[in-house]
């Protein structure tokens, strides 16, 4: 899929790996829409997209919020033009320490599936659909191991990723044919703040540069057409091969 | 598409009930009742059939609609996102009024001060002088068929809605939709240059006051981009009108295929259309293709402006569009527009174009009623609407005026409910 004109939403751009996705997209001549909650942050990040000349446009918004996912589709179409990339990157891990699933809230379960599957399908459900209708575009769900290795603590977490996989997979089958994509992520472990607050004594350098996975991300939108629709696509041998690339 | 899908909708046209033929020649003049909610399950809304060519109409099911159209027909639907175009406001003095944007003006014939092509929403002469000949006016009793149509397209750039341009109000005094509009107080006498405050911190700048009447005005919002619409989002509510039963949120009045926000009022026939519907349509060999167009306000209860509705629509027409009707014509299958504002958007464009449709972007105030010959558009899904409407008007291109009498008198008598969650109408040949 060719990335140069196309309007591209970004969720959870403020910082990690959305923000370094903004960016790549943005370097790709894509017109970018980034969106996380805190406003100063996401400012700051599209203060340097335009810097280095790219195209981008904050909004600022929590992804969990039933009322905001109009907000951000109809700003986003407003001032990128017709959706044709969707990152949903947003995330939380839950309360901190991430707590064993037979301590964990109720409540605390259910605001991250809200913030991490509900709010998704939400969004996604907005965007595909005009997708759909054009019969193009692609939808990239970020997720990780932890939807399906059984880690102590990460129940809230790898539930929501479990369940935004099998959406994935739905939604594919459903599409199946239409020219639309949708596709699950997994980056491999990265440096980013969320790995920190899950895993806080982790050895950083042994993790990916959330630019790398970047990196690896544009190359699969590139090539999307070859990937299986609906498909899980882990990508930590592509990201370790772009940062041995980048050290040499 | 997924064998999964696969509904009742396949297994007979008309899967919620049985068509019933209509005794033809009823006239009861009863009124239609208007739909006061959005209906949770659009297949199940009514749909009103007209054959022309059989000089018949039959009650259906929105359901049963894959029964009605034939393998190669088109449908074109309209795209456009509905915009929160009612705002609150306050003006200099503190006095609160309530905004409804009417439309972004189209800026076609140069740069984007050119004071023409603002005018051009808002009175005879301007909107004469930039349209073409001088019968041509904006004006209450303007000729349907009137063609207003202007190409855009040249020096049309960027996107439609990225820029910061002015936008077509219409003005009311305190209150709310809860009011009929024709019984709303008038807003305070608005002057050019004053300003509105609104909620959240929005402010405007008055430019232009409508000769047309005072209630239309033309402003120019503080914030441009992506912070400019934010705040639109914010601050806006869903135009809306008083037979509703409660405050319609935004999800209420996009279609499921929503794209770019440029209609102020839902482009409502294409709310009738679920994805199931349009999966076991285009299983049927019904091919489906969009087309943007920046649907109106369809009542202000301001007699001046209300004979002059619709006001010139931007519209933008993609060019896998124009090869899907071309192939579909080619081949024998009909283009049926769902909804009214998809014949404005083909049928102005045409106009412009000698009876050709050109991908791109432009602005049509064409009016299409009895005696319009139409170019590009066979059939038409519609809601039920009331004679005397320009709706209704439009209905008249489509098949004769007897016909619609009589089907819209049998459907009202009966109990078909109107407006934007309406029942449906559905104008289209048998085959």
């Amino acid at each position: 899929m060719k990335i140069k004109g196309t309007g591209a939403v970004v969720t959870g751009a403020s910082r990690g790996l959305g923000a370094a996705l903004a960016r790549a997209l943005a370097r790709e001549g894509a017109r970018v829409v980034l969106v996380a909650r805190g406003a100063d942050a996401l400012g700051e990040v599209v203060g340097g997209i335009r810097s280095e000349g790219g195209e981008a446009h904050a909004i600022a918004a929590d992804i969990g919020d039933k009322e905001a996912i109009h907000r951000i589709a109809g700003v986003a179409a407003a001032v990128a033009g017709p959706i044709d990339i969707l990152v949903n990157g947003a995330a939380t891990l839950g309360a901190l320490p991430m707590p064993l699933l037979l301590d964990t809230e109720c409540e605390d379960l259910e605001r991250v599936l809200e913030e991490n599957l509900v709010g998704p399908f939400r969004l996604t459900k907005v965007l595909l659909a005009s997708m759909v209708l054009r019969g193009e575009g692609v939808v990239i769900n970020v997720t990780s191991d932890a939807s399906v290795v059984p880690y102590p603590r990460w129940g809230a977490y790898g539930l929501s990723k479990a369940g935004l996989e099998q959406m994935t997979r739905i939604w594919a089958a459903e599409i199946e044919g239409t020219g639309a994509r949708i596709v699950s992520v997994d980056p491999g472990e990265m440096d980013t703040r969320m790995h920190a607050d899950a895993v806080p004594d982790a050895d950083r350098a042994a993790l990916a540069d959330p630019a790398d996975a970047a990196h690896a991300i544009i190359d699969l939108i590139r090539r999307i057409e070859t990937v299986t629709n609906g498909a899980r696509v882990d990508l930590a041998a592509e990201v370790s091969a772009i940062r041995a690339t980048v050290r040499a | 598409m997924s064998a999964a899908l696969t509904t009742d909708l396949e297994t007979t046209p008309f899967p919620h009930g049985a068509i019933v033929t209509a005794a033809h020649g009823a006239h009861d003049r009863a009124q239609l009742r208007p739909a006061t909610w959005p209906r949770p399950d659009p297949h199940a809304a009514r749909l009103l059939w007209i054959d022309p060519g059989a000089d018949r109409f039959e009650h259906a099911l929105v359901g049963g609609l894959p029964g009605l159209v034939a393998p190669g027909d088109l449908l074109v639907v309209n795209d456009a996102a509905t915009i929160p175009a009612s705002l609150l406001a306050r003006t200099a003095n503190g006095a609160p009024i309530e905004v409804r944007l009417a439309g972004v003006i189209p800026e076609m014939h140069g740069s984007k001060d050119d004071g023409a092509s603002r005018g051009s929403w808002l009175g005879e002469a301007d909107f004469a002088r930039t349209h073409g000949s001088g019968d041509r006016g904006a004006a209450p009793g303007r000729a349907p068929g009137a063609d207003g149509t202007s190409g855009g397209q040249a020096t049309e750039k960027s996107h439609f809605t990225e820029e910061n341009r002015a936008w077509a109000a219409v003005t009311f005094g305190e209150g709310d939709w809860r009011v009929r509009t024709e019984d709303r107080p008038a807003p305070p006498v608005l002057r050019s240059g004053e300003r509105l405050a609104f909620e959240g911190g929005l402010t405007a700048r008055i430019e232009q006051v409508s000769d047309l009447s005072p209630r239309l005005v033309t402003l120019r919002f503080d914030l441009e981009g992506a912070a400019l619409w934010d705040a639109l989002y914010r601050a806006g509510r869903p135009v809306q009108y008083s037979y509703l039963d409660g405050s319609v949120a935004l999800w209420h009045v996009q279609t499921r295929y929503a794209s770019v926000p440029m209609a102020v009022e839902p482009a409502s026939a294409g709310l009738a259309l679920t994805w199931d519907l349009i999966t076991v349509l285009r299983r049927r060999g019904v091919q489906l293709a969009r087309i943007t167009q920046a649907a109106g306000l369809s009542s202000t209860g301001d007699p001046a402006i209300d004979a002059a509705l619709p006001l010139p629509e931007r519209f933008e027409i993609p060019q896998a569009t124009v090869r899907a009707i071309d192939k579909a014509k080619s081949e024998g299958g009909r283009v049926v527009a769902i909804g009214t504002t998809v014949v404005r958007a083909l049928e102005g464009c045409a106009a412009l174009h000698g009876g050709r449709l050109v991908p791109g972007r432009g602005t049509t105030g064409l009016r299409i009623g009895h005696g319009h010959r139409l170019l590009i558009v066979d059939g038409l899904l519609t809601g039920i609407h009331e004679p005397g409407t320009s709706h209704y008007e439009m209905l008249r291109a489509f098949a004769p005026e007897a016909l619609l009498d009589r089907a819209h008198a049998e459907a009202s008598k009966v109990g078909y409910l109107g407006h934007e969650f309406g029942d449906t109408c559905l104008i289209l040949g048998s085959r």
